[in-house]
């Protein structure tokens, strides 16, 4: 405490410099590792990484991944769980096809679908575990129970959406001017990025947006800190709590869609363990399962740092399915390791014992108790 | 009497009981020949118990197992295993592989069950650390054995999906000949039983509360709460290896993409139902297993309304929300101030007393 104060005091022409939070540190690591990792990649496997296409499809092939962790990120920011994700997604993927295919829906009409399903499930999730007061992760579970099994109530049967207006869609690309690659005859492919990628993107800066800027935001971050100073301050908590689930099921909604734009097809194993590895993109991305810490620019770069690794296993030819899995693992170990001792070290001088005493740390402990 | 009702309504179990109640029920009314036992005997010549009931207690051994240690780590820790499954298919793929390199006899089992206990404990120990020495979330750190456990069981298998066959075996997955109840129920039983003495005749079960409910004063009043979060790790991973062996015993093959898939979240509820409080404390062993016996009994009561199996989940998602509905805090206190203002003040007046004494 005592050089805290005597650093503050000895610059007093310079800006006084606030020390970094925890969720731009985690941040910052995060960023780095991947861009580490992608480099790496690049100097080691060359190839497949130096083309700027694979690098777009990252985005294009994981961009409902991205949306589902967004809404995650923002339940996860004020300490709830949202689980329900992968399950709405499969649930929206085969109900806009039903809806398209055998109903004759429009496109709009099952863009309005999808948004309603999402919807109608984050208003559930939302009353049950706002107002009463029922454990997030119990409700979630429910809800991606309910998806799933209405999915095989809508259709048993995979489908594939073959609905002409919806095709066209499904099929439209923006190409990048100026970014591509050489194909194996010399002539120069541009990069083409998917509709869905953007709808992602774009909702990452709002939800990166609205975290920073709007109050709606702060106060997300204020009740996941520490909810009764919240109460306390005049946040409506379980208002704001609502809208967050509420937020949730929308964007799973989206998620939903977006997959149907990748993939084009219904079916009852779509986005299988999505909401696993949406929970890993945030806790790697530096978001705290126990709330108040986390960015969704850091999901971003978890979910990129996740689906990377994949791909640096696939080219160093561990072809074992089994492979990948397991460097995912053990990815997510040392990232929840690296987070567990950088915090434990911050918060070294204060009151939470950290390490228990047989690890011969006796000596710093005892300081909390004085 | 009436103060016994009261200490009834006032337990943790009053909800599941109520729950459980309902369903049979709902069963009596809708088939009065859905609770028939029959006595037949089975291909193999023994005389066995035959029925929905049976049925149910032995399709929920394993649920209720896991439910048992869960109950313990959901109570100090505050969160959740959700590697149960996964971890469970590592360690019936080391008991169908010690099984399949030796000739199988009683002690071959055993030793095989020793291993897969043995690499299930190990695994608890790995989850363990992250939660008690890093403390992570526990649903965080158990996050990486659920993505990696099942690849690692399929390495151990080499890929294939190795069966094992001995009448021994069909003793434990099926019957004991002469006994006409089947195995796993009764390794239930006497596992629940074994683990009730435990913490009864120790301060286990004290010490779990006490961290789960504040770790600091546990701390110090001198309580290692760390090891605590460790110890119902370990005791989690033999559930786990139990569990394991039992399925393998039971199918005769061990299949790591399909082995106990989702049980996790059958297991978490089986734990919510029965009364502990995901956020960790006060625990009811037997709430978690009539939880898991709750989850069963729906699953064969849908089966016997002929709804189709992969639509079952979405009708046990309404009841599950229809229970943590009752059970919320915020509805029960609202049916309590509905009772009282219903009912005369004079009841309260006359419990006041005894509530001070």
């Amino acid at each position: 405490m005592k050089n805290d104060r005597s650093s503050l005091i000895e610059t007093p022409g310079k800006k006084l410099k606030e020390p970094i939070s925890n969720t731009n540190l985690l941040l910052t690591i995060t960023i780095c590792t991947f861009f580490a990792m992608y480099l790496l990649a690049i100097l080691i496997w060359g190839g497949g990484f130096k083309n700027p296409q694979q690098f777009l499809d990252l985005f294009n092939n994981n961009a409902f991944l991205l949306v589902l962790a967004c809404g995650l990120n923002i339940v996860m920011i004020t300490g709830g769980i949202d689980i329900s994700g992968g399950g709405i997604t499969a649930l929206v993927t085969m109900t806009c096809v039903v809806y398209l295919s055998d109903r004759g829906g429009t496109v709009l009409g099952s863009l309005f679908l999808a948004l309603g399903i999402g919807i109608a499930f984050g208003l559930v999730h939302g009353i049950l575990i706002a107002y009463l007061e029922i454990q997030p992760f119990i409700v979630t579970l429910a809800g991606m129970f309910f998806a799933k099994g209405m999915v095989t109530i809508v259709s048993i049967a995979p489908r594939t959406a073959d609905h002409q207006a919806f095709l066209a869609l499904k099929q439209l690309r923006v190409t990048i001017p100026g970014i591509g690659y050489y194909g194996k005859t010399g002539n120069f492919i541009p990069a083409q990025i998917e509709p869905g990628a953007i709808v992602a993107i774009v909702i990452v800066i709002a939800v990166a947006v609205m975290m920073r800027w709007t109050r709606f935001g702060r106060n997300l971050y204020a009740i996941g800190g520490n909810k009764d100073s919240a109460l306390m301050l005049g946040i409506n908590v379980k208002r704001t709590k609502f809208y967050s689930y509420l937020l949730a099921g929308l964007l799973s909604g989206v998620a939903g869609y977006v997959y149907l734009l990748h993939t084009g097809a219904g079916d009852a194993a779509n986005a299988t363990g999505a909401e696993m590895q949406a929970i890993a993109s945030n806790i790697i991305g530096g978001t705290l399962l126990t709330g108040g810490v986390g960015n969704v620019v850091g999901t971003l770069f978890g979910m990129l740092s996740l689906k990377t690794i994949t791909n640096i296993v696939i080219a160093s030819g561990l072809s074992k399915p089994y492979w990948q899995s397991i460097t995912t693992g053990l990815m997510l170990c040392f990232f929840i390791l690296l987070q567990s001792v950088i915090l434990a070290l911050r918060e070294k001088d204060g009151f939470k014992l950290r390490l228990p005493e047989w690890l011969g740390l006796k000596g710093k402990n005892k300081k909390d108790s004085d | 009497m009436a103060k016994g009702w009261k200490k009834l309504m006032k337990s943790q179990l009053v909800i599941p009981l109520f729950a459980l109640c309902l369903v049979i029920v709902f069963n009596l009314i809708r088939d009065l020949s859905f609770f028939t036992i029959t006595v037949t005997i089975n291909n193999l010549g023994n005389t066995v118990l035959k029925g929905n009931i049976i049925s149910i207690l032995n399709g929920a051994s394993a649920v209720a197992i896991l439910a048992i240690g869960m109950t313990l780590v959901t109570s100090a820790t505050g969160g959740q295993d959700i590697s149960v499954g996964a971890t469970a298919a590592i360690a019936g793929s080391v008991f169908v592989s010690v099984l399949r390199a030796n000739e199988i006899t009683m002690l071959t089992i055993f030793t095989a069950f020793l291993a897969s206990c043995l690499v299930a404990i190990l695994c608890g120990i790995f989850n363990g650390t992250l939660v008690a020495v890093f403390k992570i979330q526990p649903m965080i750190a158990t996050l990486i054995l659920f993505s990696a456990g099942r690849s690692i069981a399929y390495w151990i298998n080499g890929g294939a999906t190795p069966t094992v066959s001995s009448p021994l075996l069909d003793s434990i997955g099926g019957f004991i000949p002469g006994i006409p109840i089947p195995t796993p129920i009764i390794i239930m039983v006497a596992f629940l039983v074994l683990i009730s003495l435990v913490l009864r005749f120790t301060n286990l079960g004290l010490y779990t509360q006490v961290v789960g409910i504040n770790e600091r004063p546990a701390h110090l009043n001198g309580i290692n709460a760390a090891w605590i979060k460790l110890l119902s790790f370990m005791v989690l991973g033999v559930c786990v290896a139990i569990a394991g062996c039992i399925t393998v015993a039971r199918i005769g093959l061990i299949n790591h993409e399909t082995i106990l898939l989702d049980v996790e979240m059958d297991v978490i509820l089986a734990v919510a139902i029965g009364g502990t409080a995901l956020s960790g404390g006060k625990f009811s062993l037997f709430g978690s297993v009539i939880g898991a016996y709750i989850i069963q009994a729906l699953t064969v009561t849908l089966y016997a309304m002929k709804v189709p199996s992969s639509a079952v989940k979405a009708y046990k998602a309404l009841v599950i929300i229809a229970i943590v509905v009752v059970s919320s805090p915020v509805v029960q206190k609202y049916t309590t101030n509905l009772r009282n203002k219903l009912f005369k003040k004079r009841e309260e007046i006359s419990d006041s007393p005894v509530e001070a004494s």
